[in-house]
C-alpha cells in the first residue's frame, strides 16, 4: 500500500502521444484516446499484475472472497481483450502485443487453475456438505482448443501464461500433488504453438536433444496421468 | 437549529466537538476503529476495532450552564467483544476484528446491541448498577455460609447506593453458522429476529435461540470454479419485517420477501444500472461493487456506496438509481495505480442523515464528503488533529484535478491513500457526527447558532 499519495507523474501532454507506444506502461483504456472503445488490448503487465494478484489471494490461509472473485473476473476481462479473434476496435495496438498474446492463450496453465479448483473445492467440502464431486468441466490441457476462451470453461478457469516467473517463487505449495516434471519439458515455452508441440522446437530447453519418442510418451502419459488422478474424466474426454 | 431536522442548507456549518484515540504515529493495528454505530435515541455511540474491544460513549446531559457543549461524548463502557480464535478443522486463525455492531431498541433500563467479526456474532447486554443489597445474615464474618440452623432470623437486605458500575456480559453466543465472512448483521424490526450476512449465505435467528439459524440467501454455485459474485452486504427495511435487500460484488440490489419462500434465492425486484459504455475499463465490475446498503430512515429509498459514487435508489424503480453522487471521481483515471496497491477493493460505508435529507460517506486523506439531496449542494471536509481546537469549524476542503492549484487546494497527486475514512455514523436525530479515521474517533456537531 503506498504511504503517500500517487507520485506517478504523468504530463497530459505526453500522455497523449506515448498511449499508442510500444512500451507504454499502462495501456489507460480510461483516457481520451481510446475512452471512446470498449476495453482495449491490455498490456501484458496488467495481466501479469492480475495474476500475481490472483496467486497472492489464493497463497493466503483464507482467502478473501470478494478480492479472489474481482481478481479472476478481471483477469477473464483482460484475457479476453487479449483474444485475437475476440471483436476489437481499430485501436492501433503496440506490435508487440498481438504475438505475445497469442503465445499467452495457447499455452495453458492447467495447474494454476487445478490448484484453484481444488482450493474452493476444499472450503466447501470442510464446511461439511454432503457434495457429489461434480465432474469438471473439459479443461485438460490436450483437449483444450488453442486460442479464444473455450464456452465450457467454468467461469474460474484461466488461460495464463505459465511463465517461469510464476512458478520458481516458492509457489510449488500449490503444486505439490502435481508431477513437477511437466514443468521440466518445455511444453509450456512460450514461443511453442501449442500443447503438443514437442520440446524439441522450442529454444533454450533444459530437456536436451536427447529427449526421445519414448521420454516425450512418458512425459505425455504422465501429464494425463496426473489429470486423471486429479479429478473424474469428465464428460467432454 | 431546528431540532431533528438535519437539512445541509447554506447555514450549515460543522465543528469540531470531540476526538477520542491516542495522537501517536504509530499506534497499534489493534487500535483501528472498524465500525461506529449510534444507537436508536443517539445517547451512546459505540466503535469496534480490529483487537476486537467494543468502546460505548454516552452522551453527557446536557445542562444549563455550559450551553456550547451540547452534550459530549464520554467512555461509558469498554470490552473485549471477541478473542482471537483458531479454527483447528481449517488450520485456520479467525480474526477478532469487529466487523459490525448493531444497537437493539432499548426495551428497558439495560442496552442490548449485537457486535461481529468474521465468525461469530455476539449479543451483548449493558447494564447499570448503582445500588448494592447489603445486610444479609447468611454469611459470618470472614464470608463463609453459615450453617442454616444457626441462622434464626430472616432478613430482608437493604438496597444501598455504590459508585455506579457499567457491565457488560453477553447474553448469547451465535456461532458455527458461517463458512464464509461476515459482513453485515441487521436487526429485524420485529425485535425478535436479525440477520448475518457472509460472502455467499444469509442467515436469520431468533434472539433466543442459539443452536440453530435459518439460511434465507444462499448464492453458493454447485461449483465453487463457477462462483463469479458474492454477496457484500445486506439490511433489513426498518418497518416491514419480511423485507431485506442484498447487494453484491457485480454491483446489483436485491430485494427480497420472506413470504414469498423460506428461501430467498428469488428475489422480488432486481435493482442494477446499466453499464456506461463510455466509462468501461477493465475496472468496471471492480469499481461497481457495492460496499455497503442502507436503507432510509422512511425504508422508501436505499442508498448504495461503490468505489466512486453513492447512488440512492427508490424502491419502486428497478432499472437505474434516481440520484447519483461523485465521492471522489478524480480517481477515475487513476483505477490502474489504485488497483495495483489494492486500494480499489477499499470498502467505503454511507449512512443517512435523521430526515433522510442528506448523506455521508468517506474518501481519503481523512476527507469525508456530505451531499443535500435537496439543494444539490455538496461539502467535503476533513478529520485531522489540525482542526481539532474545540468548536473550531471546519473548513471546507477542496481537490484539484488538473491546471493550477490554489492556495488551499490539494491536488491527487498529494492524496493519503492510507488515510481513508471508511466508517462514519450520523446521530439519528441531530446534527452530530462521529467520524472514523484510523485509530481515532471524530464527534463533529453542527454550530449552534
Amino acid at each position: 500500500m503506498l504511504s503517500k499519495g500517487l507520485k506517478r507523474k504523468r504530463e497530459e501532454e505526453e500522455e497523449e502521444r506515448e498511449t499508442l507506444a510500444v512500451d507504454a506502461w499502462w495501456l489507460d483504456p480510461s483516457h481520451a484516446a481510446v475512452a471512446q472503445a470498449p476495453p482495449a488490448v491490455a498490456s501484458s503487465s496488467l495481466f501479469d499484475l492480475s495474476v500475481l494478484k490472483l496467486h497472492h489471494s489464493l497463497r493466503q490461509s483464507e482467502p478473501d472472497l470478494r478480492h479472489l472473485v474481482l481478481v479472476v473476473n478481471t483477469l477473464r476481462r483482460i484475457q479476453a481483450s487479449m483474444a485475437p479473434t475476440a471483436a476489437l476496435p481499430p485501436v492501433p495496438t503496440p506490435p508487440a502485443a498481438p504475438s505475445v498474446a497469442d503465445n499467452l492463450l495457447t499455452s495453458s496453465d492447467a495447474a494454476l487453475s487445478a490448484s484453484m479448483a481444488s482450493l474452493l473445492e476444499d472450503l466447501s467440502h470442510i464446511e461439511g456438505l454432503s457434495q457429489a464431486p461434480q465432474p469438471l468441466v473439459d479443461e485438460g490441457p490436450l483437449g483444450r482448443p488453442a486460442g479464444g476462451a473455450s464456452p465450457s470453461l467454468g467461469a474460474l478457469d484461466l488461460l495464463g501464461p505459465a511463465t517461469g516467473c510464476l512458478l520458481d517463487d516458492g509457489l510449488e505449495g500449490l503444486f505439490e500433488d502435481i508431477d513437477t516434471s511437466m514443468y521440466d519439458s518445455e511444453l509450456w515455452a512460450p514461443v511453442s504453438e501449442g500443447h503438443k508441440s514437442s520440446p524439441e522446437d522450442g529454444p533454450g530447453k533444459e530437456v536436451g536433444p536427447d529427449l526421445d519418442e519414448a521420454e516425450l510418451d512418458y512425459l505425455m502419459d504422465v501429464l494425463v496421468g496426473t489429470q486423471a488422478l486429479e479429478r473424474p474424466p469428465g464428460p467432454g474426454r | 437549529m431546528i431540532p431533528g431536522l438535519g437539512a445541509l442548507t447554506q447555514d450549515t456549518l460543522w465543528c469540531f466537538s470531540q476526538v477520542k484515540g491516542t495522537v501517536e504515529v504509530g499506534a497499534t493495528e489493534a487500535d483501528i476503529i472498524s465500525t461506529v454505530e449510534f444507537n436508536h435515541t443517539g445517547e451512546l455511540l459505540a466503535t469496534g476495532d480490529k483487537g476486537g474491544r467494543v468502546v460505548i460513549f454516552q452522551r453527557e446531559q446536557e445542562s444549563k450552564n455550559q450551553v456550547h457543549r451540547r452534550g459530549e461524548y464520554n467512555v461509558y463502557s469498554t470490552f473485549q467483544s471477541h478473542e482471537p480464535e483458531f479454527d483447528y478443522l481449517k488450520s485456520l486463525e479467525i480474526e477478532e476484528k469487529i466487523n459490525k455492531i448493531r444497537w437493539l431498541p432499548q426495551q428497558n433500563a439495560a442496552y442490548f446491541l449485537l457486535s461481529t467479526n468474521d465468525k461469530t456474532v455476539k449479543l451483548w447486554k449493558v447494564s447499570e448498577r448503582d445500588k448494592r443489597p447489603e445486610g444479609y445474615n447468611l454469611k459470618d464474618e470472614e464470608g463463609r455460609l453459615r450453617d442454616p440452623a444457626t441462622i434464626t432470623t430472616l432478613r430482608v437486605p437493604v438496597l444501598r447506593p455504590m459508585d455506579l458500575m457499567v457491565e457488560a456480559t453477553p447474553r448469547r453466543v451465535f456461532a458455527n453458522a458461517h463458512t464464509y465472512h461476515i459482513n453485515s448483521i441487521s436487526v429485524n424490526s420485529d425485535y425478535e429476529t436479525y440477520m448475518s450476512a457472509d460472502d455467499l449465505r444469509i442467515n436469520l435467528w431468533n434472539f433466543e435461540i442459539t443452536n440453530q439459524s435459518f439460511n434465507i440467501v444462499d448464492i453458493k454455485p454447485a461449483n465453487m470454479e463457477e462462483l463469479t459474485e458474492v454477496i457484500t452486504a445486506a439490511e433489513f427495511h426498518p418497518h416491514h419485517c419480511n423485507t431485506f435487500v442484498y447487494s453484491s460484488s457485480k454491483g446489483t440490489i436485491r430485494l427480497c420477501d420472506m413470504r414469498a419462500s423460506a428461501l430467498c434465492d428469488r428475489h422480488t425486484k432486481f435493482f442494477e444500472e446499466p453499464e456506461d459504455p463510455s466509462n468501461r475499463s477493465f475496472f468496471s465490475e471492480i469499481i461497481s461493487s457495492i460496499s455497503d446498503v442502507k436503507f432510509s430512515h422512511s425504508g422508501r429509498y436505499i442508498m448504495t456506496r461503490d468505489y466512486l459514487t453513492v447512488k440512492v435508489w427508490d424502491l419502486n424503480m428497478e432499472n437505474r438509481p434516481i440520484e447519483t453522487y461523485q465521492v471522489h471521481d478524480y480517481l477515475r483515471s487513476k483505477l490502474c495505480s489504485l488497483y495495483e496497491n489494492d486500494c480499489i477493493f477499499d470498502k467505503f460505508e454511507c449512512v443517512w442523515n435523521g430526515s433522510d435529507s442528506v448523506i455521508m460517506t468517506g474518501s481519503y486523506n481523512n476527507f469525508f464528503r456530505m451531499f443535500d439531496r435537496n439543494t444539490k449542494r455538496d461539502v467535503t471536509l476533513e478529520a485531522s488533529r489540525e482542526n481539532s481546537k474545540p468548536r473550531a469549524i471546519l473548513k471546507p476542503r477542496k481537490v484539484c484535478v488538473g491546471g493550477k492549484r490554489r492556495k488551499d487546494e490539494i491536488s491527487v497527486d498529494s492524496l493519503d491513500f492510507s488515510k481513508k475514512i471508511l466508517h462514519t455514523a450520523w446521530h439519528p436525530s441531530e446534527n452530530i457526527i462521529a467520524v472514523a479515521a484510523t485509530n481515532n474517533l471524530y464527534i463533529f456537531q453542527d454550530k449552534v447558532n
